[in-house]
C-alpha cells in the first residue's frame, strides 16, 4: 500500500475542461489495491472519461458492492456521491437511487464475484428493467479480495495460481446482458485505454442500461500461466470488432475512412459515436447476430472486445413506469400533498 | 529512438537540474537531505568538498542553480538552495577535525599563486593535501580577494570569511600577503614548477564626462570606494548620493551609502529596470532600504561650483528595437533631468588589467588584451602558467572562480606529474536503489506543497545603523527543515527495466505529472508529440526503453518528474526502481577526500 498522498502538483500544462476542472480534479483518494491491479487502470479510465465529457462531479453517483473492484469508487471522483453497498446488492441500491432521483448520472461498479456469483439475480433484474446507468464489471475471474478463489466468470479449464483446474462452466455476463435487454453492451480490457475510455464515455452518454464487461487482471492471484484472465492471455486473444470515438454534438463530424469501414451512430442525447470497424460484417444493432457472433468467436478461443450492441433510442425504467419527471427530492408540497379532492378521486378509481 | 544510455554519467546528471547548473556541480539534493536529517556538519562537508566556501556562498552566491531548479517548473518558485547552504554553515559546529591536515611530507613541487581570491584559494585547497609547496601572493594584507575587499559586511560578516579562508590557510600554504607581484617573468625565474594567476578583474571603469576632473573630490569609483569601506579607510559619505550603474557593485554601493550617512540615495541606470545586471533579489533589497532605482537616464554632466559637486544632469531615453531585436537607447527629447547630490559613486563596469605580465614570455594575449586561456584546462600559451577566476575570462562570480580553481588544480597536478593536461579525469558515479520495503524508501518521497519560505531580515532601523550588522538572519532550524522539504530529490532517479514490465499502466495512471507514456516508437520529434503531456522543452531528455512485449516502448519526459517514486510504488514487478545517483565530479587527485 502506498502511504503518501498523490502530490497535488500537476503538469504545468494540464488542460481544464469547460467546467474549469483538470483531470486531476476527478481523482479520488490514492488506491490501496495491489500495485498493478487492473482495477486501478479502469479507475483512471473513468476519471478521463468524466473529465473529457465535462461532467459535473457533484452530479454523479457511484455505487458498488464488495470486492477489490467495489472498493475502487474511493479512488476516483472524490467529489461525487458514493454508496458502498453490501455484497452483490449494488444493482438494487442503484435502482432505488435512480428511481428517487433520475437527474443524477449513475455509475455502478462491481466485480465478477459481486455480479456473477452472489449478485447474479440483482444484475439480471437491473438489466431487464433498463435502469439508466453505466454498469461496469471489473472482471478478473477471481474473488480478489478474499485471496483468489475462482469466480463464476472463470473459464472452464483455467488454472488457479496453485495449479487447480476450474471445472465449472463460466457465466458470460455479456451474453446475459444481451439476452436480458441491456441497450448498450461492450467488452474491453483494463490494459487498453484507447478502447476503454471512449466506451465509458459512450456508455455515460447512453440513456438506458449500459453494461461494460471490463477484463481486469488480478496481478496478485490471476496473472499466471494457465490463467485466461492474465495480461498476456488477454493480449494474445483479444479480437476487437471496432474502435470508437465519441463526438460531442458541438464538434464537427468528419469521416475520412474507407467506405464501409466507419459507422456513425447518433445517440439520443445528440452525441455521435464514430466506429472504426475492424470487422465489416459485424452488425452491432442486431442482438441475435451479435450473440451468435460472440458465441462463435468464443468457441474459437477469441475474446471479442469493442462496442458489441447499441440501441440508439433506448427506453429506460422511468419510461416504463411513467414516473415523475422531477426527482422526488425536488417535488414541492403542492405536488406531494395534492389535497383531499385528489385523494377522493384516487379512492373513487379504486372502488 | 534508441533506448536511452543511462550509463552515460551526463544523462542523470542533467536530470539533477541544480547540480548540473552549478558550475562546481555541488550535489545539492544530497546536502538538502542531510539538512532535513539534522546532519548539518555532513551537509557542510558535502558543500565544502564541491564549492569550498559554503558559508560565504550561502550568503552571496549568484545561484545559477535556482533558475534551473525543477521546483520552479512545477510550482511558483525554486527551492532556496543558496540559503540552505548557509544553514549548513551556520549550524555545522566545529568541523576543523574533518579538514584534511597539513601534509607532513612535500612532493617536491613548488607552485606560485597570484592572488588570494576564491580561485587561487580553491587551487590551494585542492593541491595542498598532495604535498605541494604553495606560495600565495596577494597585494592585500588579508586573504579572500574581492570576497574580503568588495562584498559589504552587512551581506557577509568578516568571521565567515575568516573561518573558511582559515580552513585553507591551515593546510599549510605559504601566505605572502601584502606582497604584490610586479613581474610574472620574475616569478617564473624563481623556478616555480607552475604559476596560477588568480588576480581577478581589479579595475573599475570610469565615466569621462564634463565636470569629472573638477568635481573629483566627490566622485568615486565604486569598487575602489567599496574596498576602502571594507578596510575601514572610508567611514562616511554625503547625505545625498547618486549611484551610477545597475550591477552588483551598484547595489552594494547604494546600500553601503545608506549606512554611512546617505539618507537620500538613488540608483540611476541607463537601461530599463528589467535589463539591469543586478539579481532580482539584490534590487529588491535595495528598494527595501528606501533606495529608488531610476531608469532610462543617461548621465551627461557632473555639476560643480567652486570645485564642489552639487548635482548631475541626465538625458531621458527610451528603448527601441530593430528588426533583429537589438536594443538602441533613443533620446525622448524631454528637457534634461537634474538631480542634486553630494557624492557620486560610479559603478558602471569592471575590467581586467595585467600591467605586471610581460608580453615576451610566451604568454599570448588576444585582441581584447586578455590572456589566451584554454577553456577546459585553464592553461595559457605558456605551459607553466594557468589562469582562473575573473582573471581568466573577465569578471564573473565566486562560484565560477571556484569551478575554475578545481579545473586548474587538476591541470597543474597533471602538468607537474608529467601527464597530459588534456586527459581529464572522469567523474565517479554511483547508483544505489533506495528501496527499503514494499513501499518504503530510504529517502523522504512525500512532496511538500509549501511555497518558498523567506529568510528573515534584521529590523531595518537597526540594520541601517551599522554597516557591519548582517541584514539576513538566516533560516532558523524550523524554517530550514520546511524549506528543505520542498526539494524534490531530483537525484533519486527513476530507473526502468524493460524486461520486467508487464504493461499494466499502473505507473501511467499514478504519475501526478503525466511523465510516462507507453506508445509506438518513433524519432524524438515525433515521439514528443505523442506523449501523455506536452514535452516542448528540448533541453529536458526523454528516457526511452527498449521494445516491450506489445511492441511499444516506454517514454518518460524527465522535465517535470517529481521523483515521488509513486511509479515504482505502483509497479507490481519492480520494473521501476528509485535509485540515488551520486556524481562526484573529478577534482585534483586526493583533493579533500575527507568525508
Ligand atoms: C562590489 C562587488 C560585489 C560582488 N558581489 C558578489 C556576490 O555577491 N557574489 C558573487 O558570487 N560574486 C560577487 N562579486 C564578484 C566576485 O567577488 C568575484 O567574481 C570573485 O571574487 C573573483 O574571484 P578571483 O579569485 O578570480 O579574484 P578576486 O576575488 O578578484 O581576487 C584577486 C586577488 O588578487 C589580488 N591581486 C591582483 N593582482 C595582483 C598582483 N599582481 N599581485 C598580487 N596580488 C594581486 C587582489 O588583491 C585580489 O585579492 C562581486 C564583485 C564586486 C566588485
Ligand atoms: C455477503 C457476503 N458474502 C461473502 C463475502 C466475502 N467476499 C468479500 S469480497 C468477495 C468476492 C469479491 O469478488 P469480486 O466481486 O470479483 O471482486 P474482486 O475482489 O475480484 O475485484 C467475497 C466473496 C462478503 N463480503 N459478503
Ligand atoms: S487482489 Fe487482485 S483484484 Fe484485489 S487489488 Fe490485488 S490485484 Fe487487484
Ligand atoms: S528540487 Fe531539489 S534536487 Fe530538484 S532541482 Fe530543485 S534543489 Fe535540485
Ligand atoms: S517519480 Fe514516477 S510517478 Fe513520480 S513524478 Fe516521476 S515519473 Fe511520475
Ligand atoms: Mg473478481
Amino acid at each position: 500500500m502506498t502511504f503518501i498522498a498523490k502530490p497535488k502538483l500537476h503538469h504545468p500544462e494540464l488542460h481544464k475542461n469547460s467546467l474549469g476542472y483538470t483531470r486531476r480534479d476527478y481523482e479520488g483518494a490514492i488506491s490501496t489495491l495491489c500495485a498493478g491491479c487492473g482495477h486501478d487502470s479502469i479507475s483512471a479510465a473513468i476519471v478521463r472519461a468524466c473529465f473529457e465529457l465535462d461532467l459535473p462531479p457533484h452530479r454523479i453517483a457511484k455505487l458498488s458492492g464488495i470486492g477489490c473492484s467495489s472498493k475502487t469508487p474511493t479512488y476516483f471522483l472524490g467529489a461525487s456521491h458514493g454508496f458502498n453497498s453490501v455484497h452483490g446488492r449494488m444493482p438494487s441500491v442503484l435502482t432505488g437511487a435512480n428511481l428517487a432521483n433520475r437527474d443524477l448520472i449513475y455509475l455502478g461498479v462491481s466485480g465478477d464475484g459481486d455480479s456473477a456469483s452472489i449478485g447474479l439475480g440483482q444484475f439480471a433484474h437491473s438489466m431487464r428493467r433498463g435502469v439508466n446507468m453505466v454498469y461496469i464489471v471489473e472482471n478478473n475471474g477471481v474473488y480478489g479480495l478474499t485471496k483468489g478463489q475462482f469466480s463464476a466468470t472463470s473459464d472452464k479449464g483455467a488454472k488457479s495460481k496453485r495449479g487447480v483446474v476450474n471445472s465449472d462452466e463460466a457465466i458470460d455476463l455479456v451474453g446475459m446482458a444481451l439476452q436480458l435487454g441491456a441497450t448498450f453492451v461492450a467488452r474491453s480490457f483494463s490494459g487498453d485505454k484507447a478502447q476503454l475510455v471512449p466506451l465509458i464515455e459512450a456508455a455515460l452518454k447512453h440513456e438506458g442500461a449500459a453494461f461494460i464487461d471490463c477484463l481486469s487482471p488480478c496481478v496478485a492471484f490471476n496473472n499466471h500461466e494457465g490463467s485466461t484472465k492474465s495480461f498476456d492471455y488477454i493480449r494474445e486473444h483479444n479480437a476487437a470488432v471496432n474502435f470508437l470515438d465519441v463526438i460531442r454534438s458541438r464538434e464537427e463530424i468528419t469521416v475520412d475512412y474507407a467506405p464501409g469501414s466507419v459507422e456513425l451512430v447518433t445517440q439520443h442525447d445528440g452525441s455521435t459515436l464514430r466506429l472504426r470497424k475492424l470487422h465489416t460484417t459485424y452488425d452491432m444493432h442486431d442482438r441475435v447476430s451479435a450473440l451468435t457472433y460472440m458465441q462463435e468467436r468464443q468457441a474459437a478461443g477469441e475474446i471479442v472486445t469493442g462496442l458489441l450492441y447499441v440501441d440508439p433510442n433506448p427506453r429506460d425504467l422511468h419510461g416504463h413506469l411513467h414516473t415523475s419527471d422531477t426527482p422526488l427530492n425536488a417535488l414541492m408540497d403542492d405536488a406531494l400533498v395534492p389535497g383531499s379532492s385528489v385523494l377522493a378521486h384516487v379512492n373513487a378509481r379504486l372502488r | 529512438m534508441q533506448p536511452t544510455d543511462i550509463q552515460d554519467p551526463d544523462y542523470f546528471h542533467k536530470v539533477v537540474d541544480c547540480q548540473w547548473a552549478c558550475p562546481a556541480h555541488t550535489p545539492v539534493p544530497e546536502y538538502i537531505r542531510l539538512i532535513s536529517a539534522g546532519r548539518y556538519a555532513d551537509a557542510f562537508m558535502v558543500n565544502w568538498k564541491s564549492n569550498v566556501f559554503p558559508g560565504i556562498l550561502g550568503r552571496t552566491c549568484d545561484r545559477p542553480c535556482e533558475p534551473a531548479c525543477r521546483r520552479g517548473r512545477v510550482e511558483e518558485e525554486p527551492v532556496a538552495i543558496c540559503r540552505l547552504k548557509r544553514v549548513a554553515a551556520d549550524y555545522k559546529g566545529d568541523v576543523s577535525d574533518r579538514m584534511p591536515p597539513a601534509p607532513t611530507t612535500r612532493n617536491g613541487k613548488k607552485i606560485a599563486l597570484v592572488g588570494a581570491g576564491p580561485a587561487a584559494l580553491t587551487v590551494a585547497r585542492d593541491l595542498a593535501p598532495m604535498g605541494y609547496h604553495l606560495v600565495v601572493y596577494d597585494g592585500d594584507s588579508r586573504a579572500g580577494g574581492m570576497i574580503r575587499s568588495q562584498i559589504p559586511k552587512f551581506r557577509l560578516p568578516e568571521e565567515v570569511i575568516d573561518e573558511e579562508v582559515g580552513f585553507i590557510t591551515a593546510m599549510g600554504p605559504e601566505m605572502r600577503l601584502g606582497q604584490r607581484v610586479d613581474s610574472l617573468k620574475g616569478l617564473l625565474d624563481e623556478g616555480y614548477d607552475a604559476v596560477f594567476v588568480g588576480s581577478g578583474a581589479p579595475r573599475g571603469r570610469d565615466l569621462d564626462l564634463p565636470g569629472r576632473q573638477e568635481a573629483s573630490e566627490n566622485i568615486h569609483i565604486g569598487i575602489d570606494w567599496l574596498s576602502s569601506v571594507s578596510f575601514g579607510h572610508i567611514t562616511k559619505i554625503g547625505r545625498r548620493v547618486i549611484v551610477l550603474g545597475g550591477g552588483n557593485t551598484a547595489m552594494d554601493c547604494c546600500r553601503s551609502s545608506r549606512r554611512l550617512g546617505g539618507d537620500d540615495v538613488k540608483v540611476i541606470v541607463r537601461s530599463g529596470f528589467e535589463e539591469m545586471k543586478a539579481s532580482p533579489w539584490e534590487k529588491e533589497d535595495a528598494i527595501g532600504e528606501d533606495i529608488p532605482i531610476l531608469n532610462f537616464l543617461v548621465p551627461k554632466e557632473f555639476k560643480h561650483r567652486d570645485g564642489k559637486l552639487y548635482g548631475m544632469t541626465f538625458e531621458k531615453v527610451h528603448a527601441e528595437y530593430d528588426a533583429k531585436g537589438r536594443r538602441r537607447l533613443v533620446p525622448t527629447g524631454e528637457p534634461e533631468h537634474f538631480f542634486e547630490c553630494d557624492d557620486v559613486l560610479v559603478a558602471v563596469g569592471q575590467e581586467n588589467a595585467f600591467p605586471w605580465i610581460e608580453r615576451d614570455i610566451g604568454l599570448e594575449f588576444n585582441e581584447w588584451a586578455m590572456p589566451v586561456v584554454n577553456e577546459t584546462t585553464f592553461q595559457s600559451t605558456n605551459p607553466r602558467v594557468f589562469f582562473g577566476g575573473d582573471a581568466a575570462f573577465g569578471p564573473k562570480n565566486i562560484i565560477w572562480a571556484v569551478a575554475h580553481g578545481h579545473q586548474a588544480a587538476i591541470s597543474i597536478h597533471q602538468f607537474c606529474q608529467g601527464t597530459d593536461v588534456n586527459d581529464r579525469p572522469p567523474p565517479m558515479v554511483t547508483l544505489a536503489s533506495q528501496k527499503m520495503g514494499i513501499h518504503e524508501w530510504s529517502y523522504d518521497n512525500g512532496v511538500s506543497l509549501d511555497l518558498r519560505f523567506k529568510v528573515p531580515h534584521r529590523d531595518k532601523v537597526i540594520a541601517l545603523k551599522d554597516i557591519k550588522s548582517e541584514v539576513e538572519l538566516g533560516f532558523d532550524l524550523k524554517l530550514a527543515f520546511a524549506e528543505a522539504q520542498r526539494c524534490l530529490n531530483c537525484d533519486v532517479q527513476t530507473i526502468f527495466t524493460d524486461k520486467l514490465c508487464i504493461e499494466c499502466d499502473a505507473c501511467v495512471d499514478i504519475c501526478p505529472v503525466d511523465c510516462i507514456t507507453f506508445t509506438g516508437n518513433g524519432d524524438e520529434a515525433d515521439l514528443r508529440t505523442r506523449l501523455m503531456a506536452p514535452a516542448h522543452d528540448l533541453d529536458q531528455a526523454l528516457y526511452v526503453s527498449g521494445e516491450l512485449k506489445t511492441g511499444r516502448i516506454m517514454a518518460k519526459d524527465e522535465d517535470v518528474c517529481l521523483h515521488c517514486g509513486l511509479c515504482a510504488e505502483r509497479c507490481p514487478t519492480g520494473a521501476w526502481d528509485m535509485e540515488r545517483f551520486l556524481i562526484d565530479v573529478a577534482q585534483a587527485e586526493n583533493a579533500c577526500c575527507s568525508k
